[in-house]
């Protein structure tokens, strides 16, 4: 039955998480920076799905479910205040997002 | 179900029906804004009621889910005060700014909610519910007068860095979970110290550590702090830095006493890894505090530094430790919020009159207000007898009893250097005069006025007090 091991999967999660965050760390546009972390959001899912059905443990299941929703609601905020950025600035470009700095 | 479930999550439930109850009225009723202030106010005093009748109980709730009672619960009573003195600041402020909008009061007690079920929560996924609910009101609060381009610039700042933490405060949550085979502190308490992938179980411990040192906003995860704080609304910025703050705090306690208190090898390299955090948080905060010219973005740098003091209470990892972070808090609640409060009344349509030269002859044109500010300046410098001071007294004796002598000796140093840039203030205010006309700001009303009676009474109460309250937290 458990013929790919844990490793595999915490290994993939490792390596989405990571390009979820490069890419944050990288790319300026803020549509695609909230991709990224959606693509971070969804290794977490991964490792937790992982575990538990390694540990036969329901509440890692759960939890996917509660960090689905929680990241439904993310989104719907987070392009409101996109897309009032780009009412005021017509912009989504960070760099070009920049009136505040010391 | 019991009823022992319910009592516990009895505060969250109060202000969490009181957020609906607002945003029913916003629907229905017209003309209705003096009513949901009075509904908003009744719903978080409600909270701190509940809050102080389940006080004495120790209350575990929907299987460990939720803890309530003690600790638990002054946190709660924080939450509500802070919310209760930002309603009272927020009408006139915001009426002043052309962003009053009623969606203010219900985004206000969700966000309160959200605080105290991170306070509550001793499980990850209640933990996580708690700091998402709070953190998606704040990136809405943030970006609240959305016809100013600075305020939308705050928003989606704090937005994409603050979902960007959440991701590796639930990645350190998946590794937990998957090597001590729960989402529960108990069972992070109860098998930590026999897991059988160490190094896993570390890695999730550390990027929860990230993950909570972003929103406490602690060095060197704090660059989303100034720019939020300058470009969200003033009342919005003092409640995320004190309540905000509190309610990350809240959670660091107690997910660290299950780490300590699961008699797993290695806490004390958690503590040295606390302690770094520490000081890089007071020394980069104070130090470049020194460097701003506009008193919002020196206040934000100044509450890196704050963090700071605080998380040497962390290190400490101690009971010592844990009381002297909730005595600074309640400090740090009245003479934050109260500098912010005053930085709102004087702030001016266009979002500005806020450098250190606008705050010139402060003393001649408004003597009282800057007579309060100097009070609240005086406290967050620490000197003696303001509130500040006291706190900082119960951090650095923590930090001594757990023989971490030497990040006492960094928090005094810090202390002096933050004298320069508070004072500096203070002389402005008093000393200085304006060459040209000044701006005048907005002018006191009825509920500015108390809710800043209240932050003075409570920054000199806690100070010239210290003993009442040391027995009331005890």
């Amino acid at each position: 039955m458990h013929s790919i091991p844990l490793s595999y999967y915490l290994i993939l999660s490792v390596i989405i998480f990571l390009i979820g965050s490069i890419g944050v760390l990288t790319r300026r546009n803020a549509i695609i920076i909230f991709m990224c972390i959606e693509l971070m959001l969804n290794a977490v899912n991964l490792t937790l799905v992982g575990f538990s059905r390694f540990s036969g443990d329901q509440a890692g299941q759960i939890m996917v479910l509660m960090v689905m929703t929680v990241a439904a609601a993310e989104a719907a905020v987070g392009l409101a205040i996109v897309l009032s950025l780009f009412r005021n600035k017509e912009t989504v470009y960070l760099d070009e997002v920049n009136l505040m700095k010391w | 179900m019991s009823e022992h479930d319910f009592l516990a999550i009895a505060p969250i439930t109060t202000v969490a029906v009181f957020s609906l109850i607002v945003m029913l009225v916003d629907a229905l009723v017209k003309k209705n804004t003096s009513l949901m202030q009075t509904l908003s106010v009744v719903g978080l005093l409600g909270g701190i009621g509940v809050a102080i009748w389940t006080l004495p109980k120790s209350l575990n709730g929907f299987n460990g889910l939720v803890a309530g009672g003690g600790m638990t619960n002054l946190f709660d009573i924080l939450f509500c005060s802070a919310g209760i003195l930002t309603v009272f600041l927020a009408k006139d402020y915001l009426e002043r700014l052309g962003g009053h909008f009623n969606e203010f009061y219900t985004l206000l007690l969700m966000a309160t909610s959200g605080a105290m079920l991170m306070a509550h929560a001793t499980d990850f996924i209640t933990l996580f519910v708690g700091v998402e609910l709070m953190s998606i009101c704040f990136y809405v609060l943030a970006g609240f007068l959305r016809r100013q381009v600075r305020s939308n610039e705050a928003a989606i700042k704090y937005f994409l860095l603050g979902a960007f933490a959440s991701g590796f405060l639930l990645y350190g949550m998946a590794l937990i979970y998957g090597t001590v085979g729960g989402t529960g502190y108990a069972d992070v308490a109860a098998n930590a110290a026999t897991v059988e992938m160490p190094f896993i179980f570390w890695a999730g411990v550390a990027l929860m550590i990230v993950g909570l040192a972003f929103k406490v906003a602690a060095f060197p995860f704090h660059q989303w702090a100034p720019d939020v704080y300058e470009g969200a609304p003033t009342v919005i910025a003092g409640f995320m830095s004190t309540a905000g703050k509190a309610a990350a705090f809240s959670a660091f306690i107690i997910f660290l006493n299950s780490v300590y208190g699961s008699g797993v090898e290695g806490t004390d390299r958690v503590q040295i890894l606390l302690a770094v955090l520490a000081v890089g948080s007071m020394f980069i905060g104070n130090v470049t505090a020194i460097a701003q010219t506009n008193v919002k973005r020196m206040l934000a740098y100044s509450s890196v530094a704050h963090a700071g003091y605080m998380l040497i209470g962390l290190a400490a990892g101690s009971p010592d430790g844990s009381f002297g972070i909730i005595y600074y808090l309640i400090a740090y609640l009245f003479m934050q919020l109260g500098a912010f409060a005053i930085v709102g009344l004087l702030e001016n349509e266009k979002g500005c009159n806020l450098t250190f030269d606008d705050y010139k002859g402060l003393s001649k044109r408004r003597p009282g207000l800057a007579m309060v500010m100097a009070i609240f300046m005086f406290s967050l410098t620490g000197i003696p007898p303001f509130a500040g001071f006291f706190g900082k007294y119960q951090l650095f004796k923590a930090a001594i009893g757990a023989e971490m002598t030497w990040l006492a000796i960094c928090g005094v140093v810090a202390s002096v250097i933050s004298v320069w840039f508070y004072l500096g203030l203070v002389i402005a205010m008093f000393f200085r005069d304006s060459e040209e006309k000044q701006a005048e700001g907005g002018t006191l009303g009825g509920l500015s006025t108390a809710a800043l009676a209240v932050a003075v009474v409570g920054t000199l109460v806690i100070g010239f007090l210290p003993q009442a309250i040391y027995d009331l937290l005890s």
